[in-house]
């Protein structure tokens, strides 16, 4: 299952539902400042996508900061048109009466930095040359994009989070806001994630970044308005696609049966299902993601080490202060459960309120997109006492 | 009544509430196995305490979600070696120290984390117990001990003596020492291995204090 699966959509949630946000739009802001970036480069300007769901409160302290995972953009929630077939990425968890209830939660999700949703990334156009970036836009790190937000948070007038939450590469960059910005969060839910990339990690990454750049449509990089390096990002979305799910969950799914033919054909055609899902999932990919922008953000990824420039992971939790929720999925080998509790280990040596649950899933570590009511009765239950006490100290600012 | 069912009513009228009671006002602390999040709950509320909880079972895990209780869902060895030497003032284990592979390493890491540790644990010395071996000839099987031979968790049990006996050669003081029967009511110190169906100490360290 992933994100370009049709998943069945309760009545609720369908558009005009009791549980849906209903229509939304992108909406987009420009910061002229130069933003300075890990690389050493400098950004400007820089255009950040975004959708918002929801009221902030008058006290501003019911904000909810959600970050995408890799393929993700700013559409959480909700419709963007009545006739779309399906909702936002997460809107099984972001509505009224969800786990990020929007009758209580003002809810935002940004597209990064680097991103092809609208927000400035390799494929925009070069201020200085009037051309797309492509290779010359700099590199990232999961920091430039989360200093990015920073910024927006700060213009829509949002001193400090009710929350900072993402599931994969989301949930990196929560743990960085609330290590980044101590004072400006009061909790942290981390879902499917971990505190460094291994070497297992960066190797499917570069695995995926080597399919892209062998592709002859990729130019270096250089194939704005012509033909996109497709073969190439359907490949990188096929390998990462099977480290999001789990063994058990392809062979329930696929096992070793046929697809559209009831005999072993000894050809090179698509014979197996499960070959014939990877395909669908690759060429859904490739109509809605940018190559270049996939090879930006998997870099980006890969630098990811939260310890970094603190000397150790018990260290770079020292000044943390937010209450925190990590949630592993049992079946998820990619980012697997141990690598949750060394972040909550590392977080319990410094004191911080920590909870950590292991659901049971088979779904690896594409679980969180899916219905889950363990997920959304824990991230509820969670962030409902994080509010209350928010509130009780007599509001977040 | 399940034995589960039992087993959960049983730990919240007798030991549970009275090893609340002990807990000072503002003190931070752990309790292994904390369940539903029930007592921790209360002590956070009532008593401003700062409360952590290690449990096992993600039914009760949620539950302390919902509570408001930081909890770590897993085995309570492996969730208590990520504390740091002395960062709480009390930590709690009810009932289930018998159930554990390794009761002594568990009572040293309960006083590394922690600067006393409270424990309760069935007393085998118990004379229902006794009466019921003696008498019968068969592995004994009442309220506190609602299990067979073959499904006990029970892999270690003990009597109010042998507690006592372990802490002395493992050098560690007991503060207090307090003595139930399954109806709640308390019992004193006199023939209290004979009396008692429950027992609740309190240690700390020798070397400490």
């Amino acid at each position: 299952m992933s994100i370009d699966d049709v998943i069945d959509i309760d009545n609720g949630s369908r558009f005009g539902g009791a549980h849906s946000v209903g229509l939304v739009e992108t909406r987009h802001w420009t910061c002229h400042a130069p933003l300075l970036l890990d690389c050493g480069r400098s950004l400007s300007p820089i255009t950040q996508a975004y959708e918002t769901y929801g009221e902030l409160s008058p006290e501003r302290d019911n904000a909810v900061l959600i970050f995408h995972a890799l393929t993700g953009d700013a559409h959480a929630a909700g419709y963007h048109d009545p006739s779309d077939k399906r909702p936002g990425w997460w809107d099984i968890m972001v509505g009224p009466g969800k786990a990020f209830d929007t009758d209580r939660y003002f809810v935002i999700c940004i597209n990064v930095l680097g991103g092809c949703k609208g927000s400035t990334g390799p494929g925009s156009v070069n201020p200085d040359t009037g051309a797309p970036f492509g290779l010359d836009f700099p590199i990232l790190t999961l920091s430039d994009m989360v200093r990015a937000q920073e910024r927006l948070i700060s213009h829509l007038g949002i001193e400090r989070l009710l929350c900072v939450v993402g599931g994969s590469m989301g949930g990196m960059m929560a743990l960085d806001w609330a290590v980044r910005y101590p004072d400006r969060v009061a909790s942290v839910i981390a879902i499917a994630t971990t505190a460094r990339l291994t070497a297992q990690g960066i190797a499917f990454n570069e695995v995926g970044r080597q399919a892209i750049m062998a592709d002859p449509d990729w130019r270096r990089g250089d194939y704005y308005g012509q033909r996109s390096p497709e073969a190439g990002l359907a490949v990188a979305r096929m390998i990462a696609h099977i480290t999001y799910l789990s063994n058990q969950q392809m062979h329930r799914k696929f096992g070793r049966r046929l697809q559209d033919r009831d005999a072993l054909g000894y050809d090179f055609g698509t014979e197996f299902q499960v070959e014939s899902y990877l395909r669908y999932q690759g060429n859904a990919f490739v109509r809605r993601f940018d190559a270049n922008t996939y090879l930006y953000i998997t870099k980006a990824i890969d630098y990811f080490d939260i310890a970094n420039g603190h000397g150790s992971l018990v260290q770079a939790f020292e000044a943390f202060k937010a209450e925190t929720l990590v949630v592993s999925f049992s079946s998820d080998w990619l980012f697997p459960t141990e690598q949750s509790r060394e972040l909550v280990r590392a977080l319990q040596a410094n004191g911080v309120p920590t909870t950590f649950v292991e659901i049971e899933s088979d779904y690896g570590h594409d679980a969180f997109f899916l219905p889950n009511a363990e997920l959304s009765d824990t991230v509820t239950g969670f962030l409902s006492n994080a509010y209350g006490r928010v509130r009780g100290q007599g509001g977040a600012l | 009544m399940s034995w589960v069912e039992e087993k959960a009513a049983v730990k919240q009228r007798l030991d549970y509430q009275l090893m609340g009671d002990l807990v000072p006002v503002g003190s931070r602390v752990l309790d292994l196995g904390c369940g539903d999040g029930d007592l921790l709950a209360e002590l956070q509320a009532r008593r401003q305490c700062q409360v952590r909880g290690i449990e096992i079972d993600p039914t009760h895990v949620r539950h302390c979600i919902e509570r408001g209780v930081p909890v770590y869902h897993g085995d309570m060895l492996e969730g208590i070696q990520h504390y740091r030497d002395g960062s709480f003032d009390l930590v709690l284990l009810s009932q289930t120290l018998q159930q554990t592979a390794d009761p002594v390493r568990v009572i040293h890491e309960m006083l590394r984390v922690g600067e006393r540790a409270i424990i309760s644990f069935p007393n085998f010395g118990w004379w229902k117990t006794r009466l019921q071996l003696l008498l019968t000839g068969r592995m004994p099987r009442h309220r506190l001990l609602p299990y067979e031979w073959y499904n006990t968790p029970n892999v270690h049990m003990c009597t109010i003596r042998d507690f006592r006996l372990l802490c002395e050669q493992e050098g560690l003081s007991v503060v207090r020492e307090m003595y139930l029967v399954p109806t709640a009511r308390r019992v004193g110190r006199f023939m209290a291995n004979w009396r008692a169906g429950l027992a609740i100490f309190e240690l700390r360290a020798s070397n400490s204090r």
